[in-house]
């Protein structure tokens, strides 16, 4: 059926207006298999329908929907491990060494879709932090309904099988019908709350010790890529580091912003006096800057795999790690 | 990098071989677990990974892996339960039995793809490109 010039038209303005997101000529297969189930769903023809529906000046859920429909992507658990991998060898120690003694470590995951990189890294702290130790973690989305679905922690087979690994499947999951739920103790250190990276951030956002950004930029223009880093840079606490997708950079677009290799990832930190309060400082151990030399690469998962004697009965020992 | 894979059904057999080499493995195929031991003790390289079928004719999963782990000969084989079986008490079982990773079916193979990376036994690179 197809999705009509002049319908996919107003549709890409809409998604750039309201996030900044920028389809262009050619996505309209991607326009037509998101917003084909909305169609459906209002008993409608096909997507022309919809979206010369969604155009009334009183179809403002419609318009919400297609915006929530475009600019919602698939995720996983761990997404792209050697970032965890090293966010916990590398990055963890020196942030915990630096600011943990004076309050909670707080972290951000921007467009946290429907969870799962802000559940990971739950996962991750409380085996590093041990249960008792509180942390922050705020994800945030454009998107209300995959907030709601974020919030409640309820996810499907299909998706805890994409990456999560099954000592924690069976450690923070709970059976929950034919999916399953997330445990109360990796829910009670997450916030999800609705933020739009495109538009100036609510007020109230605390300091992040840590942004994870990751596999937003690149669906934004240079302008709205520069005004979103230079607000990021605004909420990051001093030695705060931004974590971008590894196809992303912030070199040439944000001068603000430096790169330090660590471990198998890169991370951006403010320069000196860009940061939240300006008073930027290097962590911990990084007076001279760390060497930006990669290191050989290792597994993803230095000892995911259990030792020869595996742990046996009910009190099985997940100590594995990402 | 050589994979075996073990399963009663043919059908899922050919997925995964097709999944498996697709990212760059070499695969055997076993129709259960016994057939699976034959062929490992056969062969003239070590296997990097095992994708298990839990139930099977003549030696299921379970029994395969407690094999394998009783054996110092396939320390070093990853192994990778791949059931139907979903309830949380049979993935408990299988990683005390020695099961490395655990993926439910029905899978994908960005799925299977993520679990071998979880693994170490991948190239992200790959996980990224998709299979």
């Amino acid at each position: 059926m197809g999705v009509g010039p002049s319908e996919f038209t107003w549709v890409s303005d809409l998604v750039r207006r309201e996030s900044a997101i920028v389809l262009p000529p050619g996505k309209e297969y991607l326009v037509e298999a998101r917003l084909l189930p909305l169609a459906r769903a209002a008993g409608l023809a096909g997507v022309d329908a919809y979206i010369r529906a969604a155009q009334r000046p009183t179809s403002l859920a419609e318009r919400r929907a297609i915006v929530e429909a475009l600019t919602t992507n698939e995720t996983s658990w761990f997404r792209d491990a050697t970032v965890f991998a090293s966010f916990r060898r590398d990055m963890l120690p020196r942030l915990l060494a630096d600011r943990m003694a004076h309050r909670p470590l707080r972290i951000w995951s921007a467009a946290a879709s429907t969870g799962q990189e802000a559940y990971s890294l739950a996962m991750l702290l409380i085996e590093e932090l041990g249960p008792a130790r509180r942390f922050e973690i705020i994800g945030t989305d454009i998107a209300r309904g995959v907030l709601e679905r974020a919030r409640q922690g309820r996810y499907t087979q299909m998706e805890v099988n994409r990456g999560l690994p099954a000592r924690y499947l069976v450690q923070y999951f709970q059976r929950a019908g034919t999916g399953w739920q997330v445990s109360p103790e990796l829910q009670r250190n997450i916030q999800f709350r609705e933020l739009n990276l495109a538009a100036p951030f609510p007020p109230g956002l605390p300091a992040f010790d840590v942004v994870f950004l990751r596999n937003v930029l690149i669906y934004f223009d240079t302008p709205t890529k520069q005004t979103t880093l230079r607000r990021v840079r605004q909420v990051m606490a001093p030695g705060g580091w931004l974590v971008l997708g590894t196809a992303e950079t912030a070199r040439g677009i944000d001068d603000g912003f430096e790169l330090v290799r660590m471990g198998d990832m890169s991370a951006y930190r403010p320069v000196s006096g860009s940061a939240f309060g300006s008073a930027s400082r290097p962590p911990t151990g990084q007076a001279s800057g760390r060497p930006s030399v990669p290191s050989a690469r290792s597994p993803s998962v230095p000892s995911a795999r259990p030792s020869s004697t595996p742990p046996s009965g009910p009190s099985l020992q997940l100590s594995g790690r990402i | 990098m050589h994979a075996i894979v073990i399963d009663d059904s043919s059908a899922m057999r050919m997925i995964l071989k097709r999944i498996v080499t697709s990212l760059g493995f070499e695969a055997t195929l076993a129709e259960h677990g016994r057939d699976a031991l034959d062929k490992m003790d056969a062969a003239d390289h070590r296997f990097d990974v095992a994708l298990i079928d839990w139930i099977m004719p003549e030696m299921d999963g379970l029994e395969f892996i407690q094999a394998v782990r009783s054996d110092p000969r396939y320390d070093d084989v990853t192994l990778m339960m791949v059931s139907t079986e979903s309830d949380q008490s049979k993935v408990v079982r299988a990683l005390a039995a020695g099961a490395h990773e655990y993926l439910i079916k029905p899978f994908t193979p960005d799925a299977v793809a993520e679990k071998l990376e979880l693994l170490g036994l991948l190239d992200p690179e790959r996980v990224t490109a998709g299979v």
